[in-house]
């Protein structure tokens, strides 16, 4: 996990070392991070990206048993979890914060416990918790932007309505929107942006990355549109960032990446808001 | 009110009811609204209030009875008191273009039909409550739609922000040919130019023009005798139909009326 030499970039091609391919699935992921990210924000969805993106490691044990593609698999079981929290949220017993902490821990625990029993395979436990992106192969990267056009186009396609049900569910579903069927958009978004992000940054660190660049694009934009593309921006700075310094100073490259991420983030908060947008006309004549 | 001549009917509830969950919200509600026309719905919470408007609007089916839309009609909403979340940057002028995209012009007209044109640029946690109130009318108003569907559209609005948007409501069903759906959790206030009161408790309690209302013993025991003392009927002040009841306008304009309820807005002037 820990780069050793510094390598030589001469002779290999874009994807023939493994710090180019890094920076290339890092920056795909980044890009679609970012917009998904401030829907994340919008709607105070962070606690449940977390949760689905524990269940992650669940998802990966199970799809080692079944012998079942993996990212399939982590798709499969973080939809699940979202699905099954939507079911809990009606019966409105426990409240969602409680229910959120339940499923967040237990998937976590199961595919842990899960993963002890695997005798037959040797699984890199680290990898999966805090990610390998030193470890992406080509096939990776194709998974990573074809995945990340399909989220990124479902996105854009489905800008409107997703933003009105942000803003009110009451107004959207009046004015003959369905608010229901744009969280079920959005929920699968993110099951497949926490099934490709998984093997990059791991389980435990794939919500900064859909928060930390949205929550820094806020302060840099006037409308939705913008702090999407802030969003994404930034993250693909996070990650370039993050693993030039990973490289530099020998550390591990997903907790940098979500390290530089915080620091863009903290030197945000000296930019004033005010200056930027908001402001009303002044009474004319 | 003289627009009996093109009355078009856009939408109509008969005997319509909804049950959830082996629960009643609402039943036997009969209730048409057509052009030019204001309906307005009180009732205490969880009397039907919503459900009604929802059943209009075809976000719910009924579960019981029907209701029947003219096909295509076009919704414009007004929700009752939205905040939008500091983390969620939105202008005004962005906020126009919600539910569907317009021109530049169309935007402009519709803020300063509500005047609000120089708000267009600012951020909508930076309003007022009464300027947002505005925005989200313009907002509604930029659809044309045939029904604008008004909820609790005062609500955390100051008293002479309320008879602003009360003057809003009755300039909008003058100059466009909107049906107009008003949900009130505030039972003293009610527009005289309402065509039609529907009181609410779980059914229909009692109907009619607001000072039919007002008199009629179902509403009397609904919200008790001091609730019908203290009803007021928002009037226009230029409007020179009379009505027989007490009205609340902003101060200096009272005596224009004649009160021949003393206790008319009691509540309300401060």
């Amino acid at each position: 996990m820990s780069i050793i030499t510094t390598m030589s970039m001469r002779g290999t091609t874009m994807f023939g070392d493994y710090f180019s391919r890094a920076l290339i699935a890092g920056i795909g992921l980044a890009l679609v991070a970012g917009p998904l990210g401030c829907f994340v924000v919008w709607r105070r969805m962070a606690y449940f990206g977390d949760t689905m993106a524990h269940s992650a490691l669940l998802g990966v044990a199970l799809s080692i048993i079944l012998s079942m593609n993996m990212t399939l698999g982590v798709f499969a079981v973080a939809a699940l979890v979202a699905g099954a929290l939507i079911v809990l949220q009606r019966q409105a017993t426990l409240s969602t914060d409680a229910l959120l902490g339940i499923l967040s821990h237990s998937t976590l625990a199961v595919g842990l416990v899960l993963v002890g029993f695997l005798t037959t395979v040797r699984i890199d436990l680290m990898g999966f918790l805090f990610g390998d992106i030193l470890a992406v192969s080509v096939e990776d990267i194709a998974i990573i932007y074809g995945g990340g056009v399909a989220i990124l186009a479902i996105l854009v396609l489905a800008w409107r309505p997703l933003l009105a049900s942000t803003v009110s569910p009451e107004l959207a579903e009046a004015e003959g929107l369905r608010p229901e069927a744009s969280r079920l958009v959005l929920m699968i978004l993110m099951a497949s942006v926490i099934a490709i992000a998984m093997k990059l940054v791991g389980v435990l660190l794939i919500t900064s990355l859909l928060i930390i660049p949205a929550a820094t694009a806020r302060r840099l934009s006037a409308t939705p549109e913008t702090m999407a593309a802030v969003a994404a921006i930034l993250g693909a700075i996070a990650v370039v960032g993050g693993l030039f310094g990973s490289r530099t100073w020998d550390t591990a490259s997903g907790p940098s990446i979500v390290v530089m991420a915080l620091i863009i983030f903290l030197v945000s908060l000296t930019v004033p808001v005010t200056r930027l947008f908001g402001r009303r006309e002044t009474h004319g004549a | 009110m003289d627009a009996q001549a093109h009355k078009e009917t856009l939408i109509t509830l008969s005997n319509a009811g909804v049950t959830r969950g082996g629960r009643t919200l609402v039943r036997g509600v009969d209730m048409t609204i057509s052009r030019g026309e204001i309906v307005t719905l009180i009732g205490p919470n969880g009397s039907g209030k919503s459900t009604t408007a929802k059943l209009a609007t075809g976000v719910l089916k009924p579960s019981t009875g029907s209701v029947t839309r003219q096909p295509g009609l076009r919704i414009g909403y007004v929700p009752q008191k939205l905040t939008i979340d500091w983390t969620l940057p939105l202008t005004v002028e962005r906020l126009m273009t919600l539910t569907g995209r317009y021109p530049a012009t169309a935007i402009d007209e519709a803020l300063e039909a509500v005047g609000a044109q120089r708000l267009r640029k600012a951020a909508v946690q930076e309003l007022s409550g009464g300027e947002f109130q505005r925005v989200l009318f313009a907002r509604a108003m930029i659809r044309k739609p045939d029904l604008l569907v008004l909820d609790e559209p005062v609500q955390g609005v100051d008293f002479s922000g309320e008879v602003a948007l009360y003057e809003l409501v009755r300039q909008i069903r003058d100059t466009t040919r909107s049906g107009i759906l008003m949900i009130s959790h505030d039972l003293h206030v009610v527009m005289a130019e309402t065509d039609t009161v529907i009181c609410l408790n779980g059914h229909v309690c009692c109907r009619g023009t607001p000072s039919a209302v007002k008199r009629s013993p179902e509403y009397l025991r609904l919200f008790g005798e001091r609730a019908a003392h203290t009803l007021a009927i928002y009037e226009h002040h230029h409007d020179h139909e009379h009505h027989d009841d007490g009205c609340v306008v902003p101060e200096g304009h009272a005596h224009e009326h004649h009160h021949d309820h003393e206790h008319a807005g009691h509540d309300h002037v401060r």
